[in-house]
């Protein structure tokens, strides 16, 4: 084996360029293939997976998962609004031990701006970055935002902010209501980051708004309490205690038609994943073919020099080496390269989940588990040797087909 | 006591036409262990076929090559090539040393086929063909005089029986052919293998006191009749 080794060592140093660009296409097909099973799992792991604090959503009729994407990531639009007594009757509902009203609309430069009581954050510290941070007085304009907001967006406590109609922030859509930031959260690493909290009462009354919890328009006059028939919000976040949410998707989503429940919130994700699904088996598709392509590259490079090298192998046949030994050395030579390739495939493999992380960091908050280890990360690459032995083969074949006595003279 | 012996060796290859031409008509060769014995032979003459058979590289139409009383031919391949490794030298014309591995490298390489790498013998043979500052420079770096050392002790690696040298200084000048010369008839002579060497130098020639020519001992070189056999 010794000997093989040097005899594999020294080839590839003597021909260090086309080694070198084949275990370059090696490593972008070990780590495409890596990146491709690891990162799809660890995306829908972080989707699905995470610590959301809720165990279900109600919102309006419809889409469970655009109730989850909306509230649970800041994502999308909200489905519509659902009447403040509903929010209410299940807040008194047996087994409901938390209710959380959201009422979503507005941004602040493009940081979704939430509207809800001082519930939402009460299990969350505030930031020792920003000392004086407190929970906001739901009867004044005053604000809670997360750590994300506040590195990105320069706020801190003491800072002052008018929201933006709508969730696009778009300059003309400035409201005329001022806020001050009184609290900012220590980091979750989660969606909630992104999120600046304001008393619920504020997106009621916030200049320009109107609300249809009766069904007919209202406008809140400055000073006068806002009747609840007129109150509305866009989901309410529920935690709940035992089979609670078996019972409540029977009765809200079987049997009403007023509201959606998402209950369990992971299982909406995981459906979102589920019809996502197709896309990731054509990832693997195009990961599996990359890595013929790659195949093709070892045998290519190995193929052509093997005309250079007959004299090569007549040499060493000549010493004394078997036919079997030259056969051996370029199928060892091929799984070298190929382990080499998926060596440096680790590193394509970082950074693709590193940049997938980042994208879904910045883009949802959602944070990934760079450090978790999946299975690819180990039969990839003997899978690639296995494929490199293989595309040895016919190279390893013509080298030990070499014509001894006419390859030992020069020119030959 | 014959350390080599050839009895009716033929050999022939065949032309694009399908005919065979004789190479190589020997009926009978013999060299003693330890003795050194230089054939010379013209330029296609069937030299550098007659080593290849002997060594085992080739297989013969016909006939028998017998080494230390091993008949080479009816080994299998595999056993031929372990023989070949264990019991003869070969030393090419073109040195044949491999361009991607060290003067050290080269030697041991020819040394794992055989009894096993020696990397002190190795290492005590090229000092003592004045390579001991050499042994890290691969054949690129070394002069050709430096490359025909490497390849003699190479060959001399694995304590042969039987040296084969083919035109060994054919790519020497005459003052680095003569020294080459010596040296080699030396190192065998001191390790005790019998040396054949072919040549057509006659500088060569003369420093042998047994010399033969191929054309006595190959009746293939002479024959002037239709040398086609189908």
């Amino acid at each position: 084996m010794g000997t093989l080794w040097m005899i594999v060592r020294r080839s590839l140093r003597q021909h260090a360029l086309s080694t070198a660009v084949t275990v370059v296409s090696v490593a972008l097909a070990a780590g495409l293939v890596m990146s491709v099973f690891a990162v799809s799992k660890q995306t829908r792991d972080a989707f699905t997976g995470g610590e959301i604090g809720y165990d279900a959503v109600l919102g309006a009729r419809g889409s469970p998962l655009q109730l989850v994407l909306n509230t649970v990531y800041h994502l999308e639009t909200s489905p519509g609004n659902i009447p403040w007594s509903l929010y209410q009757s299940i807040k008194n509902e047996r087994g409901v031990t938390a209710a959380v009203p959201y009422a979503v609309g507005d941004n602040y430069r493009g940081w979704r701006i939430v509207g809800t009581t001082e519930q939402a954050f009460a299990e969350q510290q505030f930031a020792a970055t920003n000392p004086g941070g407190r929970s906001f007085d739901e009867r004044y304009p005053e604000a809670v935002i997360g750590a994300e907001v506040a590195r990105k967006a320069g706020l801190t406590v003491g800072s002052k902010f008018s929201p933006y109609h709508g969730l696009i922030f778009k300059e003309s859509e400035k409201h005329a209501d001022v806020y001050t930031v009184v609290g900012v959260l220590e980091p979750t690493n989660s969606p909630s980051d992104r999120v600046i909290w304001i008393p619920i009462e504020g997106i009621f009354r916030m200049e320009g708004h109107v609300l249809r919890g009766t069904g007919e328009v209202y406008e809140p006059a400055t000073g006068a309490s806002i009747p609840d028939e007129h109150k509305e919000v866009s989901a309410v976040m529920l935690r709940l205690g035992g089979r609670t949410g078996v019972r409540l998707d029977q009765t809200i989503n079987r049997q009403g038609t007023v509201a959606t429940l998402a209950y369990p919130i992971e299982k909406s994700m995981a459906e979102l994943f589920e019809k996502m699904g197709w896309v990731v088996k054509v990832l693997e598709l195009v990961a599996y073919l990359v890595v013929v392509v790659a195949a093709g590259a070892i045998l290519a490079s190995l193929y052509n020099t093997m005309n250079e090298r007959r004299r090569e192998f007549a040499i060493l046949r000549a010493l004394g080496a078997r036919k079997g030994t030259v056969f051996a050395a370029i199928v060892l030579e091929s799984s070298t390269i190929a382990l080499l390739g998926s060596l440096v495939g680790y590193v394509i493999y970082a950074a693709i989940l590193g940049t997938a992380a980042a994208v879904v960091r910045s883009q949802t908050g959602v944070v990934m588990e760079v450090t978790d280890v999946h299975p690819a990360l180990w039969w990839t690459p003997a899978g690639m040797m296995v494929v490199g032995a293989i595309a040895g083969l016919l190279p390893a074949f013509k080298a030990y087909s070499t014509d001894v006595a006419a390859s030992l003279v020069p020119g030959s | 006591m014959a350390l080599l012996e050839i009895l009716n060796l033929t050999k022939g290859f065949r032309s694009p036409d399908g005919s065979v031409t004789p190479i190589l008509d020997v009926p009978s060769f013999s060299l003693d262990a330890g003795a050194q014995v230089a054939l010379a032979g013209s330029s296609g003459s069937g030299k550098t076929t007659l080593l290849h058979l002997i060594a085992g590289i080739l297989t013969p139409d016909s006939g028998s090559v017998e080494v230390d009383g091993t008949s080479v031919h009816t080994l299998s391949e595999s056993k031929r090539d372990a023989f070949r490794a264990r019991n003869i030298g070969y030393v090419f014309q073109t040195f044949n040393l491999l361009g991607g591995f060290t003067a050290l490298e080269n030697v041991l390489l020819g040394m794992t086929f055989g009894p096993g790498a020696d990397r002190e013998f190795a290492k005590s043979l090229l000092e003592r063909l004045d390579l001991a500052d050499r042994l890290d420079h691969r054949p690129g770096q070394l002069s050709i005089g430096q490359q025909q050392r490497v390849a003699l002790a190479r060959a001399l690696a694995n304590r042969p029986r039987l040296v084969l040298a083919d035109e060994p200084t054919g790519n020497l000048d005459r003052k680095r052919s003569s020294e080459a010369l010596d040296m080699i008839r030396e190192m065998c002579a001191e390790q005790d293998a019998a040396l054949l060497l072919v040549t057509h130098d006659s500088d060569a020639l003369a420093k042998f006191d047994t010399t033969m020519d191929l054309t006595d001992v190959n009746r293939a070189s002479t024959a002037f009749v239709d040398r086609s056999v189908n």
